[in-house]
């Protein structure tokens, strides 16, 4: 899933000013699993904006809307009444929430009350770690299911660097090395001569190296 | 002249002990720091090692600091990581560098820029350190860009790569190893050495895969100018100094550190020359470039073999 976080209050305060009202629209896919942007973190964040506004004797107001998927123009398209009403939209979608707000509804001002993080997974309460980096030519068959381009701190693809120790990365201690991970894989897998095998220069034109994405899928279309 | 083998090569053929060094430049647009470590290290070491922004802080390019020091007597071995530049700029400024006559390149994945000055900067990694080593093999024999279109005069560089034989995990840097031979490394510096016992097991290996035979394998030195910088030496991860070593410069005690730093090393070279496989030294002496003379000499590396 996509994982998101919370903005900083006051900067989400900061983007607001001059509004006297907005409507927080939450999104119930990826943000809403990892408790950033679903119901619960927008009736919060509301309250702590209106609670913040009557303390500094400041008039706000804010309304909160649920949105199945933000990245869905059908959904969007069922709140139309509610948020062409709202002086101001903020979003608690991924980035592709708040620009496909934007794009629906031209005539107002969508902000943005997360932070997009990255394509990962929920290793425990609240924690998550990045797994996938969309590079849009997937080589997990050769490196045992571990992915070196989002999980190597440096995307080698042919081996660890001389930074790894004690299956850690030399960024920090947190961070395993995946080339350990991807060597005790193989080694388990018995697939280990396979890493002998020189893995040329990837062709980045597959990921956002190559422009902006589109998937066209002319069966479905 | 193109195509001509440098120094470094030329020793290394020609079988001798090659001794190397390196020179760090200056975190600034002063040639005169180049120009004076290259002036101390002239005629004491057959090639030096310009580094490439090393823990990721900017210093003067490897490139323009290598010509300085051939322009002044001694042999450059310019580095190039794969943190900063794409594909585009590592060809451009290589053939650049050929064009200079810089002959020898050492290929590295680069440390990574949280440890630098800039830890705010975007990295590269376009290609890592072994795709960096084929495609410049490739560039050599076949006259090939990366991107598969002809280059009229490549460069040819002696290639070389860096190995830690204590860095984890073991047998997947020994893969590793083989990969970069493989690849188009033709010499290879090992990280710093101190426990002789454990690197010897480890050229057993090396020898074992016969692969001292396809590269030459060039022994890392440190030289420790006080008992912090040991102490600190030993806590490095990938580093692996034995206790012994570092109770011998305690005990050696305040105001003997660098004589027994240098001590330590001049026996660290003298055990490491009896290791088969071996076909020379690359002096570490981060901050104390100016004892590598010294150093060279009392190890009895001097006078250099003349090129035959």
């Amino acid at each position: 899933m996509i994982v998101a976080e919370q903005k900083n209050i006051d900067e989400i305060r900061d983007s607001l000013e001059g509004f006297k009202s907005a409507v927080v629209a939450a999104c119930g896919t990826c943000v809403t699993v990892c408790m950033a942007g679903g119901e619960k973190e927008a009736l919060r964040l509301a309250a702590v904006l209106e609670i913040g506004a009557r303390e500094r004797g400041v008039q706000f107001s804010a309304d909160v809307i649920c949105i199945t998927r933000q990245c869905d123009m059908e959904f969007l398209a069922e709140a139309e009444d509610k948020l062409l009403a709202a002086e101001c939209i903020l979003s608690l979608g991924c980035g592709a929430g708040v620009q496909f707000l934007a794009e629906k509804f031209p005539s107002k001002v969508v902000i943005p009350g997360l932070n997009t993080e990255f394509i990962g997974v929920n290793r425990g309460l609240g924690y998550w770690t990045e797994m996938c980096q969309g590079c849009g030519d997937c080589l997990l068959a050769k490196t045992g299911g571990v992915c070196p381009v989002a999980r190597c701190s440096k995307s080698n693809f042919n081996g660890p660097c001389g930074g790894s120790a004690l299956g850690k990365c030399e960024i920090n201690e947190d961070t395993d090395c995946a080339w350990q991970l991807i060597y005790d894989r193989m080694k388990r897998l018995d697939r280990l001569e396979e890493l002998l095998e020189i893995e040329g220069a990837r062709d980045w034109r597959t990921s956002r190296d190559g422009g902006p994405r589109a998937a066209c899928r002319e069966d479905v279309r | 002249m193109p195509g001509e083998k440098g120094n470094l090569q030329k020793i290394l053929e020609q079988g001798a002990f090659s001794v190397s060094a390196e020179i760090g430049p200056p975190m600034g647009a002063d040639a005169s720091v180049v120009i004076k470590k290259a002036q101390e290290l002239k005629g004491v070491v057959d090639a030096a090692n310009i580094t490439d922004n090393q823990t990721a802080v900017v210093r003067m390019s490897s490139i323009a600091a290598s010509y300085l020091s051939s322009m002044n007597g001694v042999e450059p071995v310019v580095q190039m990581t794969c943190r900063d530049r794409n594909r585009i700029a590592i060809q451009s400024d290589l053939l650049g560098a050929y064009a200079l006559g810089l002959k020898n390149l050492l290929v590295l994945s680069g440390d990574h820029q949280s440890f630098g000055n800039h830890p705010q900067s975007k990295n590269v990694f376009d290609v890592d350190s072994i795709q960096l080593l084929y495609s410049l093999r490739k560039m050599k024999e076949e006259g090939v860009f990366m991107g598969g279109s002809k280059c009229k005069s490549p460069a040819e560089f002696f290639l070389g790569a860096t190995v830690n034989p204590f860095a984890d995990p073991e047998e997947l840097q020994m893969i590793r190893l083989r990969k970069k031979i493989n690849a188009g490394a033709q010499f290879v510096q090992t990280q710093a050495i101190y426990d002789v016992a454990k690197f010897a097991e480890w050229m057993e290996k090396v020898r074992g895969l016969g692969l001292h035979k396809k590269a030459y394998i060039l022994a890392g030195i440190v030289v420790n100018k006080s008992l912090k910088s040991i102490e600190m030496t030993q806590i490095v991860p990938g580093m692996l100094v034995p206790c012994e070593l570092v109770e011998r410069m305690r005990a050696a005690g305040p105001g003997n550190y660098d004589s027994e730093g240098v001590g330590i090393a001049l026996d660290l070279i003298e055990e490491i020359r009896k290791i088969e496989g071996v076909s020379g030294i690359h002096i570490m002496a981060i901050g104390w470039e100016s004892i590598v003379p010294t150093l060279v000499a009392r190890a009895g590396l001097l006078p250099r073999p003349a090129i035959e």
